[in-house]
């Protein structure tokens, strides 16, 4: 992976001095709540509910097991003992003092890390996808661009005060697994036909309040120059996008409202300029980044090793671990790992400090010390020996990080919702609990197949609830209870598609129930192999929206809901446990 | 008192604002160094151009461009940032000096805080007028926060990578040595 250099440590010690020295002048004073905001912004500082909040870039998702041990070590000296993965493959740390952060910033720096523009109007932690480097269907590496776009977007002067927040995504596989069309600007990297990279570079996707999939802006952009492309776009967002009302202020608005063909002529025009010029990458820095993600030693195995079948047979359960969260490698007898942290009962994305340290050594040991974080909340561990994924799964299950649910109905995306979020109408975590809890069981949620549940709190979609199959929205709070929007038909990657609303919202406890019907419907409805998204846009909405409101399933006897009746939410008091 | 090329000098100019009653055309634009809106620059384009003492400033949604044929003649041009958080004079200052080949001083105006200066420092502006009701003394130090930077603005205009040798992983171990 990629290690800092005495640029990198210097620009990111100065970040340090220069951060102690703002909370320094908070605390005296001398700077206003107001100006403080965007300054603690700017580095991943929130205020919210009950504490302050500090988000951790965690640039790419990649991470070291050292790195990972800092963020235990972090848990446990700053914060209650755990933090919260994210789906923009960063960390949360949720119940911070301000007093502590530049300490913990200084910590950070002790291990290459940052929280540099983790939040503001600004670009974003770049994020890609959690198999790079590792995947069979790869086309290009993106890690190295995603370094090179990290640095380049690392205190730019000209686009640190946007409009609005500014979020890129880049992968570079035949599937994209980045969700590169829900991002502000999203970058396939891949080859022409004359075997040269370069990036498709896709403009005006995001999500939020109004969820737009992006849009072709260039088929190819010659690598050497992705950042003068990229500059020029986010110049004429800087010249144009609409500063006047904050929820019409993205990226996304502006290409709308010019239509892509005009919004790419202004790029160009732009661009024109900036071509060829001293922005333009070279070979040299290309490689040189690129060196730092060069194939670690692999060893000459055998693709095929009898004792997993052997033991595979044995047990169930790790048969069930094998084809769920275990993936092919573009190596022959490496497989790739995913930790599930989605057990059900455990809030989606949380991880303890033990279980950081779990990981980390999981990753020393199987893993040449490195780990991913994934936009859907769970761990990777990229380069195991299929030889050592019996006593992996063992060890790893005693820190309960091989529930077998990846990609099935119980490894549930969710934002923090009104536990901790000053914007939220609702609870995401408790919801997200009690629906694992009702479909706990594996051989139904196998037999359901592959199909995602994405929950926000808001508007917002921290939780991407517009590109999952099943996507729940927080609407309101009302006579004492919550309320939720259930859409479907969402979808990322390749075939991404943004959710509809099946109709009015439900309460807390009624929608455990909601998503059992939706499963019925489809479990009636489905043609052979089909997935849910499959039978979804095959049949259309209308079966679904039938079954779900055709009677008052809270009459009903056997309610899955029943059996898991949640107390209203205490709004004066935030609802909280740390776990649960 | 302004910022200029990195030290605290006094500032002979002083800058005209439109109050509510006043008309781009009808304001008197007195005798002296001042710089006045762009608008008024236009309004009043015949008598103010026989003057050396006029400067010009802009709005955040007036463009370099506005001033393409009139660049080279002005000493001083400024832009006003409404609020911090504004960030199109950022884009504006790039493209006059990047693309319109200004020389002269370049001027912050406005909402002007110690924590912008580096980064407006970076697009082009060699002057800085903060917020009156602050430190002038430790709106310069802001000046100062990085001693690096990694990507191409006005200043440097060369990216980290064309002005160095980095060295890539040949020399270096990994992060879990
Ligand atoms: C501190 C708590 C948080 C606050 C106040 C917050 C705020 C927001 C807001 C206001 C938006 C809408 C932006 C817009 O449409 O312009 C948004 C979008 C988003 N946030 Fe958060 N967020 C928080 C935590 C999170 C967390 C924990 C995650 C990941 C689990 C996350 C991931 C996202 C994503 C993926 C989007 C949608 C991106 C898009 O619209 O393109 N946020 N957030
Ligand atoms: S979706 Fe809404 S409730 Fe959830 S984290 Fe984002 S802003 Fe908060």
């Amino acid at each position: 992976m990629y290690r800092y250099d005495e640029y990198d440590q210097q620009i990111v010690n100065e970040r340090v001095m220069q951060y102690r020295d703002q909370v320094r002048r908070r605390l005296s004073g001398e700077l206003s709540e107001e100006e403080f905001l965007p300054l603690r912004l700017q580095n991943g500082l929130y205020m919210q509910i009950h504490a302050y909040m500090l988000r951790i870039a965690v640039p790419y998702g990649l991470i070291s097991s050292k790195q990972m041990r800092m963020f235990a070590h972090i848990a446990r000296k700053y914060d209650r003992g755990y933090g919260h993965f994210t789906t923009r493959q960063n960390i949360q740390f949720n119940w911070l003092k301000l007093e502590d952060t530049p300490d913990i910033l200084a910590d950070l720096a002790s291990v290459e890390m940052h929280a540099i523009q983790t939040s503001g109007n600004c670009v974003r932690n770049i994020t890609s996808d959690e198999f790079a480097g590792v995947a069979q269907d790869e086309v290009v590496d993106p890690r190295p661009y995603a370094e090179i776009l990290r640095q380049w977007s690392t205190f730019h002067p000209e686009f640190a005060y946007l409009p609005r927040k500014f979020k890129i995504a880049i992968s570079g596989g035949k599937e994209d697994r980045a969700a590169i069309y829900a991002h502000d600007i999203g970058l396939a990297v891949t080859k022409n036909a004359q075997g040269e990279i370069g990036f498709r570079v896709l403009v005006g996707g995001g999500l939020g309040r109004t969820p737009i999939i992006g849009s072709e802006i260039c088929e190819f952009v010659p690598w050497q120059h992705i950042l003068t492309y990229v500059e020029s776009i986010l110049r004429v967002y800087n010249e144009y996008g609409r500063r006047d009302n904050k929820f019409k202020a993205r990226i996304k608005i502006l290409v709308k409202a010019l239509g892509i063909d005009e919004f790419k002529r202004r790029v160009e025009a732009d661009w024109a300029d900036l071509k060829d010029g001293p922005g333009t990458l070279t070979i040299e820095e290309v490689d040189r980044v690129a060196s730092f993600f060069s194939d670690p030693f692999y060893e000459t195995l055998p693709d095929h090793d009898s004792k997993l079948n052997e033991f595979k047979a044995d047990s169930r359960s790790f048969s069930n671990w094998l084809s769920r969260n275990v993936r092919p490698h573009r190596i022959p007898g490496y497989a790739i790992v995913v930790l599930s942290l989605k057990k059900p009962g455990n809030a989606p994305g949380d991880a303890t400090a033990e279980q950081m340290e779990a990981v980390a050594d999981l990753a020393d040991r199987y893993s040449f010390g490195e780990l991913r974080i994934t936009h859907k909340q769970n761990l990777v561990l990229a380069d195991v020996r299929q030889k050592d994924l019996i006593r992996l799964w063992q060890e790893a299950a005693e820190h309960e990080l091989t529930t077998p649910n990846i990609g099935m109905l119980t490894d549930i995306i969710s934002c923090p919702g009104a536990e901790f979020c000053t914007l939220a109408n609702a609870r995401s975590i408790p919801l997200a609990k009690v629906i694992a809890e009702c479909f706990e069981d594996l051989d139904y949620q196998h037999d359901i197949g592959e199909i995602t549940l994405n929950i926000s709190g808001c508007v917002n979609a921290c939780g991407q609830h517009h590109i999952g199959n099943i996507g729940i929205t927080g609407v309101e709070k009302k006579d004492h209870d919550e309320w939720y929007q259930v859409s479907i038909g969402g979808s990322e990657g390749n075939d991404s598609s943004i959710s509809k609303i099946i109709g009015p919202s439900f309460t807390f406890n009624q929608v455990p129930e909601v998503i059992e019907r939706l499963i019925h419907v489809y479990l009636r409805e489905r043609m052979e192999t089909e997935r849910f998204i499959e039978t979804v846009r095959r049949i259309g909405h209308a079966p679904f929206k039938e079954h779900v409101y055709a009677t008052d399933f809270m009459a009903q006897e056997e309610k899955v809901a029943d059996k898991h009746i949640v107390e209203p939410a205490q709004y004066e008091v935030p609802y909280y446990s740390p776990r649960f | 008192m302004i910022i200029k090329n990195k030290t605290i000098v006094a500032d002979d100019w002083t800058v005209l604002r439109l109050q509510e009653h006043d008309t781009a055309e009808d304001i008197i634009v007195s005798v002296g160094k001042v710089i006045v809106p762009l608008k008024v620059w236009r309004a009043q384009h015949e008598t103010l151009q026989q003057r050396k003492d006029i400067g010009v400033w802009l709005t955040s949604d007036e463009r370099a461009e506005d001033l393409k044929d009139d660049v080279q003649k002005f000493s001083v041009i400024a832009i006003d940032f409404p609020k911090f958080s504004d960030g199109r004079g950022y884009s504006i200052a790039y493209n006059l000096r990047a693309r319109l080949g200004y020389k002269g001083e370049l001027r912050a105006i406005g909402d002007v805080l110690r924590d912008q200066l580096f980064y407006m420092h970076r697009v082009g502006f060699d002057a800085f007028a903060p917020r009156p009701d602050r430190k002038i003394e430790d709106a310069l130090k802001g000046l100062s926060d990085f001693s690096e930077v990694y990507q191409t603005s006005f200043n440097p205009i060369l990216p980290l990578f064309r002005r160095t040798q980095r060295k890539g992983n040949s020399t270096v171990g990994t992060l879990n040595d």
